[in-house]
C-alpha cells in the first residue's frame, strides 16, 4: 500500500533492464520500500542490477517475463503477487525501437516489434489491471512515447506501436475509474539511453533520470498523463495540427 | 442478503492514498451475515472516517458501515454508565448525555467519531494526563468475531481480547455495543484559563507545573514562529463549570446543549487554501488574540472541545491532494528530542495550521494503545509540501530513538519497522489476534501497510 506521499512498498518493473524503468525504480525508493521485482526475459542478466538495488530493507528479485509471450502474463502476475503481495506501482517499460530502414525490408521483424510494444502491453496491462482492481489500489505506469503522438515517416513502425499502446493505456485508465487503481501514461521525447545509443538526439532530448523525476511527480500529484520534458506537450499539440503536406516536409529525422 | 453493494473509493480524513472497496451498510441485525460473506480481501468496519490515513480502508475487500442510533442507548444514572451501540457517534451521545448532566469520559478534538472507532483507536483527549484514554473508561463491550459469533469482554472477562480490541484498529472484531463510564457534570459550560507562553521551554515548564490542577489541558503551538519565539504557545486549561460558576441568568438553562455546524467548505477547492502565507497570518492572529493571562472564561462544550467541528468538511480546505497529520509521542525525559522535532518542523516552514502539544499521563494495559507518559505533538501539513516525506522519515528516527511512537489513527506515511520499534508489545497483540481470527477475516489497508497482520 502506498502512503500519503505516494511512496510505494512494492514495485514491479516490466522490462527489468530498461534504463528509464530502473531510473524510476531508484527515484521511487524511500524508507517505505520493501520489495522490487524485475521482470525480464533473462533474469540472469539482471543479477548486477539486483545486487545494486538490494539494501537491508529492500528485497529485490528478478523473475522471467517475456513481453512477447502474452499467454504467460497472467501467470507471471500471480507469481509476483505470491512473492510480494499487493502491487503498489507497476512500471511497464519494455519495448523495442529498431530501425525503420530495417523494418522496410523485413516486415516480420516489424511485426515482432509491434507485437512486443503493443500486443505485449495489452496483455501485460490487462493482467496487471486485474490484480490492481482486485486489490483496490495501485498504479500502472505506462512508458509511452511522443513517437505515437503524431507518427513520423522516420519511425512509423515504432510510432504506430506506441500510438496503439498509448490509446490502450488511456482506455484502461478510464476503465479503472472508481476502483482505486490508476494508470499514469508517461510520454517521453528522445531519451539518452541504451535503447537510443548511437542515434542522433532529437530536440528536447532528455535523460532517464529526468523522465523518472517527471514520473514520480505525476504519481504524487495523481496525474493521468505526463510529458518528459513538459514542453513536449505544447510542441506536440502544435505538431498534431500541422497539415500533412507541411508535416511531411518537416526535418524531423 | 439484499444489502446493496457499491464499489467506492474511500480515503481517510486527510484525503490521501485511497482505495476501492465494497461498501456495505449493515445494522446490528445483519452484520454477522455480511462478515461471513466477506471475500478473500476480508472485512473491516468503518465509522465516520475521521482517522487521517488508511485505518478505515480495505482495498478490494468489504468495508461495513454499522448503523447506530443514540435512541437505543441506555443511561444508568445511578452507576454513571451508558450502554451504547458501536456505530453511534460521540456527537449523538452528547446530545443524549449533556442535558441529563453527564459527559463522555474522553472526547477527541472532533465529536464526529463513533464509539467503535473511539475504542479501536483508543482515543485520547485533553484530560489524558489525569484520566487516561477512552479504553480506561470502557466497562464492558460486545464484540462480533470473525466467525460470526459474539463475545462479551471486560477488564475481567477475557481481558487479553478486551485490551487487544482497545487500540486494535478494528482488527480483532466489530464493537457492537459498549458500556462506558460517564462523567457527571452540573452544566454544559466549561471554565477556561488561558496563558501565553513565549517559547517552547516556557510552555513545557508551565504544563509540567500546572496541568495537574486542571482536568483538561492542551497547548497550541505557533509552528511558524522561529528563533527566540520558537515554540511560542497558547496554553488553554479548563474544567466543567459548576452551577455556581454560571451567571444567575444562565442557571435555568445550565445543561442546554447546542452543537451546530456553522458553515461547510465546498467539496471542490482547486488548490490548497492552507499555505505558508495563510497559516502564518492565522497563527499570528491566533497568538495575538489570546490574552497574556486570563482565568475563568466560560465556554460552551463545542467551543472548548470541538472548535473545528463548527466548519463542516474542513479537510477539504487542503485541496484535492489532501494533507497528513503527524502525531507522535516523545517520552518524558526526552525533551531534547521534542525540541529537535519542533525546531526542524519550524525551520522547514511547513505550513501547520493546527499544532497541538499535550502531556500524557499513565498508559493503560492495551498493547497497541498510543498514549504513554510523555509529550504528544500533533500537526497538520499539506501533503504537497516540498520535501515533507523525507523530513517526516527523518523525524521518525528522532522520535523512535527517543523511545517514542506514532499514533496509528493518524498515520499515513510511516513504515512497519517504525511501528515495531514504537510498539514493543506488537507481537503480543498479534498472538491474540491470530488466535481469535486465524483466517485473517479482519483486514485493513493500514494493517497491510504497517504489517500489523500477517
Amino acid at each position: 500500500m502506498q502512503n500519503s506521499f505516494g511512496e510505494p512498498q512494492s514495485i514491479l518493473l516490466l522490462g527489468g533492464t530498461s534504463d528509464i524503468g530502473l531510473a524510476i525504480v531508484r527515484r521511487l525508493a524511500s524508507p517505505t520500500l520493501r520489495n522490487v521485482v524485475l521482470g525480464c526475459r533473462d533474469p540472469a542478466a539482471a543479477e548486477a542490477t539486483v545486487r545494486e538495488l538490494s539494501t537491508p530493507g529492500v528485497a529485490v528479485t528478478a523473475m522471467e517475463f517475456d513481453a512477447n509471450r502474452p499467454q504467460t502474463h497472467l501467470g507471471f502476475v500471480d507469481r509476483v503477487v505470491a512473492e510480494v503481495g499487493d502491487l503498489d506501482v507497476v512500471v511497464m517499460a519494455f519495448g523495442v525501437l529498431g530501425e525503420q530502414s530495417t523494418y522496410d525490408l523485413d516486415p516480420v521483424a516489424a511485426a515482432t516489434a509491434v507485437s512486443i510494444n503493443y500486443t505485449g502491453s495489452v496483455s501485460a496491462g490487462l493482467a496487471v489491471a486485474a490484480q490492481l482492481r482486485s486489490q483496490g489500489h495501485g498504479w500502472l505506469v505506462v512508458l509511452s512515447s511522443v513517437a505515437g503522438e503524431r507518427v513520423r515517416k522516420a519511425n512509423f513502425v515504432y510510432g504506430s506501436s506506441k500510438a496503439g499502446q498509448d490509446a490502450f493505456a488511456q482506455g484502461l485508465g478510464d476503465s479503472l475509474e472508481g476502483t482505486g487503481a490508476k494508470v499514469l501514461i508517461v510520454r517521453p521525447g528522445f531519451v539518452h539511453s541504451a535503447m537510443t545509443e548511437g542515434m542522433k538526439a532529437a530536440p528536447f532530448a532528455t535523460t532517464p533520470g529526468k523522465v523518472a523525476d517527471v514520473t514520480a511527480d505525476g504519481l504524487r500529484r495523481g496525474k493521468r498523463i505526463v510529458w518528459a520534458p513538459g514542453i513536449l506537450r505544447i510542441v506536440f499539440s502544435l505538431l498534431r495540427h500541422v497539415p500533412g503536406p507541411i508535416f511531411r516536409r518537416l526535418p524531423l529525422g | 442478503m439484499s444489502t446493496p453493494i457499491h464499489l467506492s473509493r474511500l480515503t481517510g480524513w486527510g484525503r490521501t492514498a485511497g482505495s476501492g472497496a465494497h461498501l456495505v451498510p449493515v445494522s446490528a441485525a445483519n452484520v454477522a451475515e455480511a462478515v461471513l460473506a466477506a471475500p478473500e480481501r476480508g472485512a473491516l468496519v468503518r465509522g465516520l472516517g475521521r482517522s487521517y490515513g488508511d485505518a478505515a480502508q480495505n482495498g478490494g475487500g468489504v468495508v461495513l458501515r454499522l448503523a447506530g442510533s443514540a435512541d437505543d442507548a441506555v443511561l444508568n444514572e445511578a452507576d454513571h454508565e451508558v450502554t451504547v451501540g458501536g456505530g453511534v457517534s460521540i456527537d449523538a451521545l452528547l446530545r443524549l448525555l449533556v442535558p441529563r448532566g453527564f459527559f463522555v469520559p474522553v472526547t477527541p478534538g472532533t465529536r464526529f467519531v463513533t464509539i467503535g472507532g473511539a475504542i479501536a483507536s483508543d482515543i485520547h483527549g485533553k484530560n489524558h494526563h489525569l484520566e487516561g484514554s477512552f479504553g480506561n473508561h470502557v466497562r464492558q463491550m460486545t464484540l462480533l468475531l470473525a466467525d460470526g459469533s459474539t463475545v462479551v469482554l471486560s477488564p475481567t472477562q477475557r481481558p487479553e481480547l478486551f485490551w487487544a480490541t482497545i487500540g486494535g484498529m478494528g482488527l480483532t472484531g466489530i464493537v457492537l455495543s459498549a458500556t462506558i463510564h460517564v462523567l457527571q457534570i452540573e452544566t454544559s459550560r466549561c471554565i477556561v484559563d488561558t496563558t501565553r507562553a513565549h517559547d517552547l521551554d516556557h510552555v513545557l515548564t508551565l504544563m509540567e507545573e500546572g496541568d495537574h490542577r486542571y482536568r483538561y489541558a492542551v497547548a497550541w503551538i505557533d509552528l511558524m514562529a522561529k528563533g527566540r519565539h520558537l515554540g511560542r504557545s497558547v496554553l488553554s486549561r479548563g474544567e466543567h463549570a459548576t452551577l455556581e460558576q454560571l451567571p444567575e441568568a444562565d442557571r435555568v438553562s445550565a445543561r442546554r446543549y447546542e452543537a451546530n455546524v456553522l458553515a461547510s467548505v465546498p467539496p471542490i477547492v482547486p488548490i490548497s487554501a492552507i499555505n505558508r502565507l495563510s497559516t502564518k497570518a492565522f497563527n499570528e492572529m491566533w497568538f495575538r488574540k489570546a490574552p497574556q493571562y486570563r482565568t475563568g472564561e466560560l465556554q460552551s462544550i463545542p467551543q472548548y472541545f470541538h472548535p473545528l467541528d463548527m466548519i463542516g468538511a474542513w479537510n477539504q480546505a487542503y485541496g484535492p491532494r489532501g494533507f497528513v497529520q503527524y502525531q507522535v509521542l516523545v517520552p518524558f525525559g526526552e525533551e531534547d528530542a521534542l525540541r529537535n522535532v519542533v525546531e526542524r518542523l519550524a525551520s522547514s516552514g511547513a505550513a501547520s495550521f493546527v499544532t497541538v502539544l499535550k502531556r500524557f499521563g499513565a498508559a493503560n494495559p492495551a498493547p497497541l494503545s498510543f498514549p504513554a507518559p510523555g509529550w504528544t505533538l500533533t500537526l497538520d501539513i499539506p501533503v504537497g509540501t516540498r520535501g515533507l516525506a523525507s523530513m517526516l522519515h527523518e523525524l521518525d528516527i528522532v522520535v523512535l530513538d527517543a523511545g517514542g511512537r506514532h499514533y496509528m489513527a493518524k498515520d499515513s506515511h510511516t513504515t512497519p519497522l517504525a511501528i515495531k520499534r514504537g510498539y514493543p508489545r506488537l507481537a503480543e497483540w498479534q498472538a491474540v489476534r491470530n488466535e481469535i481470527d486465524p483466517d485473517g477475516v479482519w483486514q485493513s489497508d493500514l494493517g497491510r501497510r504497517l504489517e500489523l497482520i500477517g
